[in-house]
């Protein structure tokens, strides 16, 4: 089978796997099965960053990402963050536990010193703890709150990310359900956003029928804006080299060089996430709440009589 | 020197439409551009098309007046919240119903970008950015890297945009500049009921940006929306200056800096 091969238009998005696969948790959907033993990826180094982060600028960078594993893991991330909102926006993915009151004074600084914003993505799984822990561990859900409770006392407003383990008959409870519990911690207007379930890592034990995803044929390319595929504006940086997208970080022929300057090449896209990509287009940056794609394609089914 | 007015957004706001025009005219200026989206939002759509029209705007198409030319089922704002997504749709059917074919006709002749020449510096006019009609710029999320970037691939010194709903202008090395010009339709999430549009001073190879408030009748603005039944979160905005929908589209300081 033949795959549509994406040339990278323009590197928008420069991310880093800053702690590898290396996280205090393992969720059970975790797309990259990340955990506390997990040494497939290990940690960069500030160096690291920087070199990228200059090569980055260079080719005219929008946002930084920084995800792992558990980005607070590092020791270093919090100069990290600040050395990176030097040149770009920049977004930090994580699940909410290791951010005590030190680190929030810290962020809050740094967020106020920057001319770009610093968007704080806290991942949850359900507004009740029980679900919620059932997926990410006892006690995870406590933990959390504390510390959104924590950002949003000091002006931050995290972004709280949900994926989506639901069936759509709870669809409409999800978000009201989100910002009751979010209110009652202090966080008065909550930002939330609803992430695509991954035919990937864990989530491919955890999901009946992921295996079965098909795959983005070049017929399929016709119409389509490979603008909205991450593949063509955004490349990762691990410490085993530079990969096309956060996603398939875990699959050797999506390895397109050592450093940001040799990762340029077009990619094909030869495995079953890049449906989900193409479905869902790029639900990995920070716009808004709802899962993207699947609500513009909603209005236009509905739309037709106008 | 020459002197150009630049209005962004105007989401049927014909009411603050005709208060910067009077008051770009009052300025002696050059030239009048319009950057687009002249509809959404606020009442009677046609009113802003004969207005533009006698005043000799020239004008690039936004997202809603492609949506509206092309029949499009919506507007392409770039919305993923259900929520906004479905404010969207109730102002876009409202704008869809309101404008005259002979006026979607119209806004399908509009160039998507304009290419302007002044004293040798080199001016764009687009109205998300120059690679997407409706892709967003905010202050925020547009660092200098990328901002110059999109001059090199624009082969552009001014970059005027809107699309976002609030102002900024950035300069940056070697006379170059990117600026949002804001919108007239509604206030920039501020508090203030005013709206705004720009003015650009050149003279020789340097570029002066300023930005104009425009006061203007928005409780009869208000009062026109509710004859026309449209939301009362939208009018609230207009009269408190706070936006209450789209929010989920601002990045972290633009929406640190709103009431919700
Ligand atoms: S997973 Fe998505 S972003 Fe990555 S290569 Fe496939 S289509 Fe592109
Ligand atoms: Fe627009």
């Amino acid at each position: 089978m033949k795959h549509p091969r994406i040339e990278m238009a323009h590197l928008d998005n420069l991310w880093f796997q800053v702690t590898g696969t290396l996280c205090n948790l393992a969720c059970t959907h975790c797309f990259n099965s990340s955990g506390p033993d997990v040494k497939t990826f290990g940690h960069l180094s500030i160096e690291q960053v920087r070199h990228e982060l200059e090569e980055g600028a260079r080719r005219g960078v929008r946002e930084v990402f920084f995800t792992g594993g558990e980005p607070f893991l590092h020791t270093a991330i919090a100069e990290m963050l600040e050395a990176s909102l030097e040149f770009a926006a920049t977004t930090v993915l994580t699940n909410g536990t290791l951010i005590n009151d030190r680190m929030s004074d810290r962020l809050a600084e740094i967020e106020h010193r920057s001319r770009y914003s610093l968007e704080i993505r806290v991942s949850l799984d359900s507004f009740d703890e029980r679900t919620n822990d059932a997926i990410r561990g006892v006690g995870v859900f406590k933990r959390v709150m504390a510390t959104l409770a924590r950002l949003s006392r000091r002006g931050l407003l995290p972004l709280v990310t949900v994926v989506r383990t639901w069936s759509d008959a709870e669809e409409q409870e999800i978000l009201p359900g989100f910002t009751r519990i979010l209110r009652e911690a202090g966080y008065q207007h909550p930002r939330i956003k609803i992430l695509p379930a991954l035919p990937l890592g864990r989530e491919l034990v955890r999901l009946p029928g992921a295996h079965d995803e098909p795959w983005v044929t070049e017929e399929m390319m016709h119409d389509f804006d490979a603008d909205l595929l991450m593949c063509s504006n955004s490349r990762i940086v691990t410490d085993r080299g530079v990969w096309v997208c956060p996603l398939l970080v875990e699959k050797p022929d999506a390895r397109l060089g050592d450093h940001l300057a040799d990762a340029a090449s077009g990619y094909e896209l030869a495995h079953r996430a890049c449906y989900s990509c193409y479905q869902y287009g790029t639900f990995c940056s920070n716009i808004s709440a709802g899962i993207e794609g699947t609500g513009t394609l909603a209005t236009h089914a509905e739309h037709g009589e106008a | 020197m020459e002197r150009l007015a630049l209005l962004g957004g105007l989401y049927s706001n014909y009411r603050a439409l005709a208060v910067a025009l009077d008051g770009a005219s009052r300025r002696g200026v050059d030239g009048i551009y319009c950057l687009g989206d002249l509809g959404a939002f606020g009442p009677y759509p046609d009113r802003v098309f004969p207005m533009l029209q006698r005043a000799g705007v020239q004008t690039i198409q936004g997202n809603y007046d492609n949506s509206l030319a092309l029949g499009l089922p919506d507007c392409q704002c770039g919305y993923t919240d259900p929520r906004d997504n479905y404010f969207a749709r109730l102002s876009y059917d409202y704008t869809f119903r309101n404008t005259s074919e002979e006026n979607k006709a119209w806004l399908g002749t509009l160039p998507a970008t304009l290419r302007l020449e002044i004293g040798g510096v080199r001016l764009l006019l687009a109205h998300g950015s120059p690679r997407k009609m409706n892709e967003f710029l905010w202050e925020s999320t547009s660092p200098d890297p990328f901002l110059n970037y999109l001059l090199d691939e624009a082969q552009a010194d001014v970059l005027c945009v809107t699309h976002t709903g609030i102002k900024w202008h950035r300069a940056l090395a070697g006379n170059r500049h990117v600026v949002n010009v804001g919108v007239l339709g509604r206030p920039e999430n501020d508090g203030t009921t005013r709206v705004w549009y720009t003015l650009l001073t050149f003279s020789g190879s340097s570029v002066a940006v300023e930005f104009m408030p425009v006061f203007y009748d928005h409780l009869a603005l208000s009062d026109d929306m509710q004859a026309e039944r449209l939301p009362p979160e939208f009018i609230e905005t207009i009269i408190t200056g706070w936006w209450t929908t789209c929010l989920e589209i601002l990045p972290h300081k633009e929406r640190a800096r709103g009431r919700f």
